[in-house]
């Protein structure tokens, strides 16, 4: 399954589950659906629920 | 028995003073009405007087709270429609002041220096209505982001909207963000880079998601300009409804009542920083970062805008909700207060910079300074630095 792409609404930071986000020890490859409910965004601190799939790039 | 009843239920001790924010947005009739009783024309000077008189007074007699909503009490409390309304109650408040108050200017047949008056007591409203702006706009529901733009539009405002969550809200308290004010910077330098810093920053945050998005720039799907264009629309039906003499009014009120908006800006993050990572990426906004009150009065007004830290930490959180911190910074009295102080360079030094100093126990290298004096200011407080100077 190729990783996927997930864009916070407020702020356009991505998360993409290729790297992972290991500042909030979330190690690379993580699938978005085990990032954890209680993680926020890096940059603006919006929730998790506030994120959107990224269709391509 | 009930075992629910064991526990004492939280209740929002300011629930029913919620709508006052409402209300505070009709000070232009209000104003007009103790004119009518009195024939004192300083009342159309009621905007100021208020906001730099009564509530900073209020605050001092009225006090503080740090009543926190318990977190198992915070879903409900975000769904209650109630607190939604009285912010919509805001929004139409400040229409009635702002076209009333445009139709006295045009009409009353007022001397000037009470119109001057006039566009102040207006300029208040609008100034704090960039708050209900900034309140609405945090939310991700569509009638609710339009509601955001309509509260900006009397101020020309609009481009907040994207700036404030897309730019502030990830460079606050870094030298990177030009809504957040550096040590040693006084509010009359913050406020030309702020105004400018952040239309800037607006334009390219809000150009960049369209060219990704396959979108022109130069459309209405660009929230700046359609932002924008309800400014236009609004002053230009005035203008065609009262005369092209009510265009310098309103925009001399836009002015002050945005200028109202950046001197909270001002005093929200003074000299805090986040620090770098060893990536050049900064930490995450913490409560640390940024001023907070909890002096009830103020909260009231603007919708616990005081307890910043939990803003920052939870962008999406109603204002309700919010929470005080212990480990948060403490202004010495509420923002209304603050503002005082802000517009009086010598003292929010005198009194703001020991408190940043004392934050960073003298180890100034971890503030926002100014940059012209940022070698100097750490060189001055390193004795200061627990444990002595570092050699």
């Amino acid at each position: 399954m190729p990783f996927k792409k997930w864009r916070c609404v407020i702020c356009d930071w991505v998360y993409d589950e290729e790297l992972g986000a290991p500042n909030d020890g979330i190690p690379p490859g993580t699938r978005w659906a085990d990032v954890p409910a209680d993680w926020s965004c890096p940059d603006c601190g919006a929730s998790k629920a506030d994120f959107e799939m990224v269709e391509t790039d | 028995m009930h075992t629910a009843s064991l526990a004492p239920a939280w209740r929002d001790n300011k629930r029913y003073l919620w709508p006052l924010g409402g209300i505070i947005m009709l000070l232009v009739p209000i104003a007009g009405v103790l004119y009518q009783a009195t024939g004192w024309g300083g009342w159309w000077w009621l905007g100021p007087m208020v906001v730099y008189g009564l509530i900073p007074l209020a605050d001092l007699l009225v006090g503080s709270d740090t009543n926190n909503p318990p977190e198992a009490r915070v879903p409900s409390l975000e769904k209650e429609r109630y607190y939604r309304w009285a912010v919509y109650l805001a929004v139409a408040c400040e229409y009635v002041s702002v076209i009333w108050g445009a139709w006295m200017a045009a009409n009353g047949g007022l001397p000037w220096y009470h119109i001057v008056g006039l566009a102040m007591t207006i300029a208040m409203v609008t100034g704090v209505s960039i708050n209900t702006g900034h309140e609405l706009g945090h939310k991700t529901d569509k009638l609710e982001q339009w509601l955001a733009k309509i509260a900006l539009a009397p101020t020309a405002y609009g481009h907040f909207f994207v700036e404030h969550n897309r730019g502030h809200h990830v460079r606050v308290a870094t030298p990177e963000d030009p809504a957040s004010s550096r040590f040693g910077e006084s509010f009359w330098a913050f406020l030309p880079r702020t105004m400018v810093g952040s239309l800037k920053s607006a334009w390219e945050i809000e150009a960049r998601r369209l060219r990704r998005n396959g979108k022109p720039v130069w459309s209405l799907q660009n929230n700046n300009l359609n932002a924008w264009a309800m400014t236009v629309v609004l002053f230009g039906g005035l203008a065609a409804w009262l005369g092209g003499q009510v265009l310098p009014f309103l925009l001399l009120q836009a002015f002050v009542g945005a200028s109202l908006l950046e001197v909270v800006n001002y005093l929200e993050h003074y000299g805090l920083m986040r620090e770098r990572r060893a990536d050049g990426s900064y930490e995450r906004c913490q409560p640390r970062h940024s001023w907070n009150s909890n002096q009830i009065v103020t909260n009231v007004f603007l919708y616990q805008l005081q307890r910043h830290s939990d803003h920052h930490a939870n962008p999406t959180r109603s204002y309700q909700s919010l929470r005080h911190f212990d480990e948060a910074p403490q202004l010495p009295t509420g923002y209304a207060g603050m503002i005082l102080l802000a517009y009086l360079p010598p003292l929010w030094f005198k009194i703001m910079n020991p408190r940043v100093v004392a934050h960073y126990e003298g180890d100034m290298s971890r503030a926002n300074i100014k940059p012209e004096i940022r070698d100097a200011v750490i060189a001055r407080y390193a004795p200061q630095r627990r444990g002595g100077a570092v050699a």
